[in-house]
């Protein structure tokens, strides 16, 4: 690199004009060569470190188990088993409803503050509501989920709150250990990952196309409901995204909040991985998770395809 | 303001956002073992347990050299992308850009089990290194997202102005382009380090027997004896998250003062 600036220095200097330089040196001046040369190393990194070991993931799951080995033959047994296995099929079912119900929960609180933070938050204020919503979400996310099972425990928080208050005579049963409380410590977990892309879709938005509803006899809610929401919704399905794929494949929550009890995808695949030490097995269920994930949102995007359509 | 009910809605939800980590101090600083109301006395042995337990000062220690290590090839490697992403047009720049993001919405599992899978296939033993090499991959994007918007506010002209002065690539890039950016770079480098610090799976999976700060904390969670003291880590930990934050936002906005670009608010 440093040779080839000094080549570059040089010629100007000599003030030779630029179509007498040797191919190599229009090569290096090319905008899609040094485009390739800067991101090269980053790229590369993500080959060797992502992309290599997902394939190798795909290759072990149509492998055979042999004991402590693998065995390198082709096979669909891995996937036959997971299909029929209705430990799977019921701990994928639900993975997908809680997730669902996340996403739903997230998103629909998230919309009115991302609603508040762009229309009615001075230009000035906004950079610190974003940075106060976004701190909790920096904070040590094992503590947090955590913090849930401490507020919602048999002994918790508000078990022994409300006791303390003469509220209930003993502690609620129904709080901690099942599907509820995984749900919303997840929605708690995820809350700014669905407020930013609202807030960056509304804040897009030509606020003249707002007034130009009114000032054709809209009322303020069929503005609302006819310019503000389709223009909104590149960003409504942004948030389903990125809220919904990660919490799918979380392992801390249904782990600690769950009680061990109540697993999500991400344990079965923890459990086949390590616990039994079947490879191909754990990489299938992780290959058909990441199948049924990419379907789902295909299918979501696909719905929406409407508000998308001349976004890009 | 002309939506009272919008704007408690608004400072409620903040409310709910926050009551989890409020609690954290709460009982780090109660004298009972049971973290439950009504409160005991005001005691700080918690918080000098932390200082003589040797298992927690061991996986400070790793945690600090994987975050360390983590957050200054994320940047270094994050540079390189934004400058390419920002700077260059190049055919299948999509294609490239979304896999080095790919891990922003992958599930952290996922990376965690390929990796795995992969490292003992060719025989590495796993240790700090290994969650090295994992965190730096789930840092990059964001170290990327930050590095874009300082690049992307660049004044191309200066560069082309220290050319025209006879400065070559390199000389302008350390002279002009870097002190630009350099706002951007420290706030990546933080945002990085928090990320790092904080990641629990991959750690999990990728350490062998080499506890991190999160898988130690996760293992001490079986034990309710142990509850009071990770309370009080917690309210360490939080209080450093925050000054840490503060800085990276303090340094983001000065970035973009600095370039004369308009703030559009978050990191992400």
């Amino acid at each position: 690199m440093p040779l080839c600036a000094f080549r570059a220095r040089t010629v100007t200097k000599k003030g030779e004009p630029m179509a007498l330089g040797s191919r190599w040196d229009r090569l290096t001046r090319s905008e899609a060569f040094n485009g390739y040369v800067l991101v090269s190393p980053t790229a590369i990194y993500a080959i060797l470190m992502l992309a290599a070991p997902l394939a190798t993931i795909v290759a072990y799951s149509f492998f055979k188990d042999g004991y402590l080995t693998i065995i390198r033959e082709f096979t669909l047994e891995n996937y036959i088993t997971t299909w029929t296995d209705p430990v799977f099929r019921a701990v994928m079912l639900r993975s997908l409803m809680v997730s669902a119900m996340v996403t739903a929960a997230t998103v629909l609180l998230a919309f009115p503050i991302a609603y508040y933070v762009s229309f009615h938050v001075p230009a000035s204020r906004k950079a610190r509501w974003l940075f106060l919503i976004t701190i909790p979400f920096w904070t040590s996310y094992l503590i947090r989920v955590f913090l849930w099972k401490v507020i919602l425990g048999y002994n918790g928080v508000i078990n022994s709150g409300l006791m303390n208050l003469g509220l209930i005579d003993e502690p609620l049963t129904f709080i901690l250990y099942n599907v509820n409380s995984i749900v919303l410590t997840l929605a708690h977990a995820y809350a700014p990952f669905a407020i930013l892309p609202i807030f960056v879709a509304l804040e897009k938005i030509d606020r003249a196309l707002l007034e130009a509803g009114q000032d054709l006899g809209e009322s303020r809610l069929m503005t609302f409901w006819r310019v503000t929401l389709p223009l909104a919704m590149p960003g409504v399905v942004a948030a389903v995204l990125i809220v919904f794929i990660p919490t799918i494949g979380d392992y801390v929550t249904p782990q600690l909040i769950g009680g061990g009890k109540i697993p999500m995808v991400a344990n079965l695949i923890q459990a086949r991985m390590l616990d039994l030490d079947n490879k191909p097995m754990g990489s299938a269920i992780a290959v058909s998770a990441m199948a049924i994930v990419t379907l789902v949102s295909l299918i979501f995007l696909f719905m929406n395809r409407r508000f998308l359509r001349g976004q890009r | 303001m002309k939506f009272p009910a919008l704007r408690a809605y608004a400072l409620f939800y903040l409310l709910f956002l926050y009551a989890p980590i409020l609690l954290l101090p709460i009982f780090a600083f109660n004298d009972g073992t049971i973290i439950a109301f009504p409160l005991k006395d005001f005691t700080t042995k918690w918080f000098e347990q932390m200082f003589t337990t040797p298992a927690l000062a061991q996986a400070v220690k790793n945690s600090l050299i994987i975050a360390v290590s983590s957050s200054i090839l994320a940047t270094t490697l994050g540079i390189f992308a934004a400058r390419a992403s920002t700077r260059f047009a190049f055919p299948g720049k999509a294609g490239i850009v979304g896999l080095i993001m790919l891990p922003l919405v992958l599930p952290e599992i996922i990376v965690a089990v390929s990796l795995l899978v992969v490292l003992l296939g060719l025989g590495i033993k796993l240790t700090t290194f290994t969650v090295i090499l994992g965190h730096v991959l789930i840092c990059t994007p964001y170290a990327i997202a930050i590095l874009n918007t300082a690049f992307s506010s660049l004044d191309r002209s200066l560069e082309e102005a220290a050319y025209d002065l006879g400065e070559t690539k390199w000389s302008t890039f350390r002279l002009i382009t870097l002190p630009l950016v350099m706002p951007g770079i420290i706030s990546s480098v933080l945002i990085s380090f928090t990320i790092s610090l904080d990641e629990f799976i991959i750690a999990f999976f990728l350490a062998g027997s080499e506890p991190t700060l999160p898988t130690y904390i996760f293992s001490q969670l079986r034990f309710p004896k142990q509850i009071p003291m990770i309370m009080a880590l917690g309210t360490v930990l939080v209080l450093m998250s925050v000054i840490l934050l503060t800085i990276a936002e303090y340094f983001r906005r000065r970035g973009i003062a600095k370039t004369g670009g308009t703030d559009t608010g978050g990191f992400l």
